[in-house]
């Protein structure tokens, strides 16, 4: 399949699927030992695993569909910045936790209509990968959007944060959508859909959501990109990989 | 004095106590393998029992422990209580014919 197709797009094509997941799941992890509640602590770090191990699959395969000799792990420590394809709203900072399920559940939300997409895909692998993460999507969207419902539709105090969670990352939601030359290659390829046309249903998901959390979308939100182009991250996306990526710049090749 | 206790954890009864700022206690129950019964686990912190059913599969499967999970709000447990424990349990300690050790078993029966 990957040789009968522009396998540069391919590569893009995983690299933004995989670096989602690695970023967000990275995100996540931050909350580890520190989440408000026990339970919660270990739901989070369940849905870090969950998304590092999707990302190591995507990974690989971008590797692979590279064929420069770079592992999965090269491609998570090895890059800098710039070489990055997620999307802005996975670096975002986990502001307090209502901002954190907010983010998650806006990605899970996407994942969950993106996946199943994918399930249709050409491409064997592709379809393979999307299967599986499909599965572990299906609870995260459920749990993220039942907290986002939970503490939309709580307290005064619970519900004021909601609000303002939704407002500050629903301006980077729009990125989610775009349309470019890869992913026309990859729609050509029958290997992916036009991000464009996966906005109706997420619309409709995420209305009723908010509908039922008491929270109101923002109008006319400005839309923040360049992040699955490659062209411009936040400030945000250097300062985790310092964390993330420090081993492995401080002692190159370092196992254990 | 009963030797039950309605209620085993009398701190989450929402009736009495002032309003609560902790989520209610639940007890865990999962069932490993089809056929076989439900088992406590443990117990988990929860605001309703969606959440609770929740709860557990992140906290107690996963390690792919289950197939079933009950959740049950601690305060709706009934239990015996720890000073009755005498009068509860001794006299069946002093009943040895109750346990089938008198009875020769012929070796065709085979398990039972």
């Amino acid at each position: 399949m990957a040789d009968t197709i522009d396998r540069t797009a391919l590569q893009q094509f995983l690299l933004r699927m995989g670096d989602n997941t690695l970023i967000l799941g990275h995100r996540v992890s931050e909350w580890c030992g520190h989440a408000p509640v026990l339970e919660e602590d270990i739901a989070l770090a369940n849905t870090a695993l969950d998304l590092i191990g999707q990302t190591q699959l995507w990974l690989d395969y971008a590797a692979e569909v590279e064929g420069a000799g770079r592992s999965a792990d090269d491609l998570a420590f090895l890059r800098d910045v710039w070489d990055f394809r997620n999307v802005l709203l996975v670096e975002l900072p986990n502001g307090d936790f209502g901002q954190t399920l907010m983010r998650q559940f806006l990605y899970d939300a996407w994942a969950s209509i993106m996946l199943g997409r994918l399930q249709k895909s050409a491409d064997e692998r592709v379809r393979e990968i999307a299967e599986k993460a499909a599965k572990e999507n299906a609870y995260h969207v459920e749990r993220s959007a039942d907290t986002v419902v939970g503490l939309g539709d709580g307290t005064e105090e619970s519900h004021k944060r909601m609000q303002a969670a939704l407002d500050y990352l629903y301006p980077y939601v729009g990125e989610l959508f775009e349309s470019d030359a890869t992913d026309a290659a990859m729609v050509e390829a029958g290997v992916a859909p036009d991000p464009a046309g996966l906005r109706e249903d997420y619309d409709a998901l995420v209305g009723r959501v908010m509908a039922d959390a008491t929270l109101r979308l923002p109008e006319k939100a400005y839309v923040h990109r360049g992040g699955r182009s490659g062209t411009m991250h936040t400030e945000h996306l250097g300062h985790l990989l310092c964390t993330m990526q420090w081993l492995q710049r401080a002692y190159p090749g370092c196992r254990w | 004095m009963s030797s039950v206790n309605p209620s085993a954890y009398p701190d989450t009864d929402s009736d009495a106590a002032p309003p609560r700022k902790e989520w209610p206690l639940w007890e865990i129950f999962i069932r490993g393998q089809h056929g076989m019964s439900h088992r406590h686990v443990g117990s988990l912190h929860a605001p309703d029992s969606e959440m609770a059913i929740k709860n557990a599969r992140d906290v107690y499967t996963r390690r792919n422990e289950g197939v079933s999970i009950w959740a049950v709000e601690s305060r709706h447990i009934a239990a015996t209580v720890p000073s009755e424990k005498g009068p509860m349990f001794e006299p069946s300690e002093s009943k040895v014919y109750r346990h089938p050790t008198f009875y020769d078993i012929p070796d065709e029966v085979g398990h039972m």
